[in-house]
């Protein structure tokens, strides 16, 4: 077990209700989610954790439907949602890897440079510089070097979702967003995203949803409990350091889950 | 225990009912859709055995020549000129508008009230008989907007340079006509680039118009592009649009003038001559119309051509999309 240090919060969110058009989808969510460290959301389906995880840099704002945040949500104490908030910024600062990996159809340097051009990084060796780095930490760099200029739908499915992340990576975000990075993926490729997770806690913070649980045990410090009744409103039953909540969880429903014995 | 299992022959019985029908419908079926391609191979097959020889002769001239005597003799350079001329023209009108149209129908507007509004009225459009466009195109682009523009610069109604039917006000009707079809290819082809891509760019912070501009559009380009040089072809094909609003009886000027005194440019303020105008007018208008015959072949041979080798570039740029898009 890591050393126990008091980090301060990368997130926090006080009393979060998500709606999409009139329904709830998630309701009174207080949580924190500590800096450089890896957030675990867990809970079976329909309890609301993508839509939590995507209310956190706002991008269930583009998906065309009408949805509404209530409650807060801060980033290192800044509200995300207060009216002058540039989204642009926020989803540089908060990135997110898809649950299925979405490479552009380009090389796959533009992918990793699709990023930085967007904030008016130009100069050719400036951007083979930061390709280089992201590819680097998101431990890609050796497999792809020599092809750099090839399509990036070339790539298996594991490389290209390593090439996402290196892609969120390369605009430098404070935390990292991952709605179930490994759901598409083999077990070998899902041991190496999990690898690289470990990693990019030394950095940045990581807040993952994840419906294996084996792995929430492996690459998280904190676990977010979510679950959901009959009322189709998603709620968080239990949060707190990973290894208390699945060693001794304090609520009955968790245990359950944890043990098993739901979803 | 259990009763015998009754096995029942797989072998077809011989002229059964239920095969002799089968058969029968399968046969209807298929020489229903043979019929339709003998249908066109003799139609094609009549224009081009009668009109070949015409178009062909003395080194195919009738393709750059001018009519002559009347319309009895000579070729049809000018209306290939014009049709290329007016096709062109009404393309720059039609493809920045259709464009712009739906990627702010897809990408804005989603399902909001305003892009029901506007939808409904595309839709509209597509269905208006093609001679109200051209009806239209004269009160609205030549008398109104046209002696507008003569009133503004000065010109007198007896003396318009813009008040006038012109290839100007021909491709600006003939760009409403295909406006439509453009816009429902070009929605068709945003709405196949994939969300998690525009999802992709917004979360590494990118706006929605860069979204668009360096995600969407370079993706959906194949698609735009097809779709447009299918509705450029169609719109080549159309008639009713431009008889009242550009298009000439008989014309030896190309709607042509000088840049700078040397540079050829379309002048827009011309009329012109048009394949289909001057097929329907070879057909109807000359003084003797079976001395016509072969040039009418021979005419709508050219224009046949021209509108499937349109067609044929569609394919061939998508084919060759599809293979780059592999890779």
């Amino acid at each position: 077990m890591r050393t126990e240090q008091k980090n301060r919060n990368a997130v926090n969110t006080q009393k979060v209700s998500f709606f999409y058009g009139p329904k709830r989808a998630i309701e009174d969510i207080s949580a924190e989610m500590p800096e450089r460290q890896v957030t675990a959301i867990i809970g079976p389906s329909g309890c609301g954790k993508s839509t939590f995880l995507k209310a956190l840099n706002r991008i269930s704002e583009t998906s065309g439907s009408s949805v509404r945040v209530e409650g807060k949500i801060f980033l290192f104490g800044e509200d995300i949602y207060a009216k002058d908030v540039d989204v642009t910024i926020l989803r540089k600062r908060v990135g997110m890897v898809f649950q299925r990996p979405n490479p552009f159809p380009m090389t796959i340097f533009d992918n990793i440079a699709y990023g930085p051009r967007l904030f008016g990084a130009k100069g050719k060796a400036d951007l083979e510089v930061i390709v280089e780095r992201a590819l680097r930490q998101s431990a890609l760099w050796d497999e792809v070097k020599d092809r750099l200029r090839s399509s990036a739908l070339g790539l298996s499915g594991g490389q290209q979702q390593r090439m996402c992340i290196a892609r969120s990576l390369a605009v430098e975000p404070e935390v990292l967003l991952m709605d179930e990075p490994c759901s598409a993926l083999d077990p070998i490729a899902t041991l190496k995203i999990e690898e690289l997770i470990l990693e990019l806690r030394k950095n940045l913070t990581v807040i993952i949803v994840t419906h294996n649980l084996q792995q929430a045990g492996r690459v998280s410090d904190y676990t977010l409990f979510f679950t959901t009744d009959e009322s189709r409103i998603g709620n968080l039953v239990e949060s707190g350091p990973t290894r208390e909540i699945f060693s001794s969880p304090k609520d009955k429903r968790t245990e359950d889950y944890i043990t098993g014995r739901f979803g | 225990m259990s009763e015998a299992v009754k096995y029942v022959p797989i072998s077809k019985e011989d002229l059964s009912y239920k095969s002799v029908r089968e058969t029968f419908l399968e046969g209807l079926l298929s020489g229903l859709s043979w019929l339709l391609v003998a249908f066109i191979v003799a139609f094609l097959g009549i224009i081009v055995v009668r009109g070949f020889p015409t178009v062909s002769a003395n080194g195919f001239e009738f393709l750059y020549t001018s009519p002559a005597k009347g319309l009895d003799e000579g070729g049809v350079g000018p209306a290939i000129f014009g049709t290329v001329a007016l096709v062109l023209l009404m393309t720059l009108f039609a493809l920045p508008i259709g464009v712009l149209t739906s990627v702010y129908l897809v990408e804005y507007a989603g399902g909001r009230q305003s892009s029901r509004i506007i939808r409904a009225a595309v839709n509209n459009l597509a269905g208006v008989p093609s001679i109200v466009f051209g009806l239209f195109g004269v009160a609205f682009f030549v008398l109104f907007l046209g002696r507008g523009l003569d009133g503004l610069l000065g010109y007198s109604t007896s003396d318009p340079l813009f008040g006038k039917p012109a290839i100007l006000w021909a491709a600006a009707t003939m760009a409403l006509l295909v406006l439509p079809i453009v816009i429902v290819n070009t929605e068709e082809a945003l709405l196949a680039v994939p969300v998690s891509l525009r999802q992709g760019s917004q979360a590494l912070g990118g706006t929605q118009w860069q979204t668009i501009s360096r995600v969407v559009l370079p993706q959906a380009v194949p698609g735009i592009l097809t779709g447009s040089i299918l509705s450029i072809s169609r719109g080549a094909g159309e008639v009713a649009p431009i008889l009242f609003t550009g298009a000439a009886f008989l014309l030896q000027d190309l709607p042509t003038t000088q840049v700078f005194g040397v540079v050829p440019f379309i002048d827009p303020t011309k009329q012109f001559m048009e394949l289909g105008y001057h097929i329907f007018i070879l057909a109807t208008q000359s003084s003797d119309v079976e001395k016509t015959r072969p040039a009418q072949y021979a005419a709508t041979l050219v224009l046949l051509v021209i509108t499937f080798s349109l067609n044929f570039a569609a394919i061939i740029l998508r084919a060759q999309f599809r293979k780059r898009a592999i890779r």
